[in-house]
């Protein structure tokens, strides 16, 4: 990120581009002020009510996930890996949105939890959903920190704005929109910026493919022609064998990483649990996944065109560092090459609204897990409604207000390592809560001590083989450059949380089965999971596992055509 | 809890956006803004793409509205 500054990013905005980014910011406040109106009580501020059709909710849910640092790092990992970044959005995207939204979210929802944690507290007990809501609401911080600091260098890179300055506005207008709506408020705005993020990425798409001379063009231009094939993606994944090369992806990626993040990850599923219906709940990752599946085509082409077109990118490609241009730049140096004045406000535009919606995510679901899962449940309980929507309201602030201050942390350490470091930290956390809520949804034996116990021998087990890998701890018993370390540690964070908890739970009290209706799968009723077909559920274009069988089709010919 | 139509919002947004660069597309391309583009009129064309999203939200918003059928919310 630091080189950044020193390349020539400056983009040539005109009066006509600010208008257009100015009319962006003015939509959404506007929509905090009017969702503000439909505001009565703590579970329409944090949960939107319970009230949202499911194409919002999907949307959304993409677009969550769909935050700057995904747009530049796959953008880049385009232009550097090729084809191969494909997998993070194939294998390592839509298998798990279809398993959260057909097997998880029946349970999620079913059992009204308002959050991950408190679903956790209800099947484990304390000690588990301590653990959960805290590494939680402390990770959600961090991030947003990292999001707002690197949405400031971009301003300052792209349009010369200093960097406190930008943190500090984005942080305020997060706010605004935040603590006026609430969840309803970043939903919306969510499901606008994917569009808008489209609106952007479109055009430099199809320019760019028109000035390689077309699909044919790219394919001839292509220095490493082994980067036109997705598989077996050695240089990604650091493991020189073909084979295990796979064998990493379709486990670590595919299967650990991957249902770790998407199942558990509350900023994600707070999305689908405020969704109006259970049949509407469980389209809502399935919804998302369709545009999962097809982003690609304006994500990581224009990555493997800037290697072509952009001469900074070729010679980097080339081995040649002196131009000072990282991976990382892909977007705007494509911005800067391609588009004229008018449309490149959008693609601004766009930009900036990703970042925003990424830290508006991290503090929605921020605030819900601190007002029901730290306030209520251990600090003040028993206390109105309106009680807990002010507590809410100031949670946003706060979140706000701690976001800055580690944003200027993120800052003053300087960039893009920071960012490594936090996603292999919250892969400690996700692989092993995924083992221990696989575990804990369909054994109904696994005692609230395994809970406990099981997670945090995953998570200790992930944090060891990051400490053997990573080379500036300076023990290198393992050397696995790439994405290779994390996939091996999630795989074996949850291994062994598997094991533990199954050991555990053998020596140790099982909670009985009365108080598992609706959390286990044996013991909850066939009608409770099942969702209603009448009315607004009506139809068989809604019918989840249709949806899902769809975009599973979808994805395996989109990798026989393209990989 | 009822809240506004996202839809609205959306149509309104994209149809701005996209007035907005057609016009720009059709009164001020200069040869510089087309040769950046490998003689494309972007805005123009984006534009109409705009326009032509804001026409479907708003027709779908139209013809099913929100709260149409007894809603229990």
């Amino acid at each position: 990120m630091r080189v950044l500054a020193e390349a020539d990013l400056r983009l040539d905005a005109g009066p006509i581009d600010y208008a257009l980014l100015v009319i962006y910011f003015a939509v959404v406040l506007g929509i905090g002020v009017m969702a503000r109106r439909s505001v009565n009580s703590s579970l329409d501020f944090l949960l939107s009510g319970r009230s949202l059709p499911a194409w919002v909710t999907g949307l959304a849910f993409i677009s969550a996930n769909l935050g700057a640092l995904e747009l530049m790092g796959m953008t880049a990992n385009g232009a550097q890996y090729g084809m191969a970044t494909v997998h993070y959005y194939w294998i390592g995207a839509i298998p798990a949105m279809v398993f959260l939204g057909l097997v998880m979210m029946p349970f999620y929802y079913g059992s009204k939890v308002r959050s991950v944690p408190e679903f956790m507290r209800r099947r484990f007990g304390k000690p588990a959903h301590l653990v959960n809501a805290i590494s939680f609401a402390v990770a959600q911080i961090l991030i947003a920190g990292i999001n707002l600091f690197a949405l400031a260098v971009i301003i300052d890179a792209l349009l010369g704005w200093p960097l406190p300055v930008s943190i500090v506005v984005a942080a305020l207008v997060v706010l605004a929109y935040t603590t006026l709506g609430g969840l309803s408020a970043a939903i919306y705005n969510e499901v606008l910026q994917f569009f808008v993020i489209v609106a952007a990425l479109a055009p430099i798409t199809i320019i760019g493919l028109i000035k390689v001379g077309g699909w044919q063009g790219l394919v001839q231009k292509v220095t490493d022609q082994e980067q036109l094939s997705a598989w077996p993606a050695t240089e990604l994944t650091g493991i020189d064998n073909p084979v295990w090369s796979v064998i990493g992806l379709v486990f670590g990626l595919g299967f650990v990483l991957s249902f770790g993040y998407w199942t558990t990850n509350f900023a994600e599923v707070q999305r689908a649990m405020s969704a109006k219906s259970m049949s509407a709940a469980k389209r809502t990752p399935i919804i998302g996944a369709y545009p999962k599946a097809l982003i690609p085509a304006v994500i990581i082409i224009p990555g493997i065109i800037a290697a072509v077109i952009v001469p900074e990118m070729a010679q980097l490609k080339a081995g040649d560092t002196s131009s000072g241009v990282a991976y990382n730049n892909v977007l705007p140096l494509l911005m800067r090459d391609l588009l004229p004045n008018g449309i490149l406000g959008i693609a601004i535009t766009g930009l900036l609204a990703s970042f925003m919606a990424g830290v508006a995510a991290n503090v929605s679901s921020f605030n819900t897990v601190f007002t029901y899962d730290l306030w209520q449940d251990y600090i003040k309980k028993d206390r109105p409604d309106e009680y807990y929507l002010r507590v809410g309201r100031l949670a946003t602030v706060g979140a706000c207000v701690l976001a800055i201050g580690t944003a200027f942390i993120a800052a003053a350490l300087g960039g893009s390592n920071i960012m490594d470091y936090i996603q292999a930290l919250f892969s400690f956390f996700n692989a092993p809560l995924f083992a221990t809520f696989i575990v804990g949804m369909f054994w109904k034996r696994m005692t609230p001590t395994a809970g406990w116990v099981g997670l945090i021998a995953g998570t200790f087990t992930a944090m060891f083989v990051y400490a053997i890998s990573e080379p500036s701890f300076g023990v290198k018993w393992l050397e696995l450059p790439g994405q290779g370390a994390s996939f091996l540690g999630a795989g074996l964070a949850f291994a062994v949380d598997v094991v533990v908890s199954v050991a555990v739970s053998l020596v140790t009290r099982p909670k009985p089965d009365s108080e598992l209706v609706g959390l286990v799968y044996s013991l909850t009723p066939k009608e409770d999971r099942s969702h209603a077909t009448t009315g607004e559920d009506a139809g068989w274009y809604r019918s989840p596992a249709l949806l899902g069988g769809g975009v599973l089709a979808l994805t395996t010919v989109l990798y026989v055509i393209f990989g | 809890m009822r809240l506004f139509d996202l839809r609205l919002i959306i149509a309104f947004l994209f149809g701005l956006y996209g007035v907005v660069l057609v016009v720009v597309g059709l009164g001020f391309t200069s040869e510089d803004d087309l040769r950046k583009a490998e003689g494309v009129n972007i805005n123009l064309w984006a534009g109409v793409a705009m326009v032509v999203l804001a026409a479907v939200f708003a027709a779908w918003a139209t013809l099913r509205p929100q709260f149409a059928k007894t809603d229990k919310s």
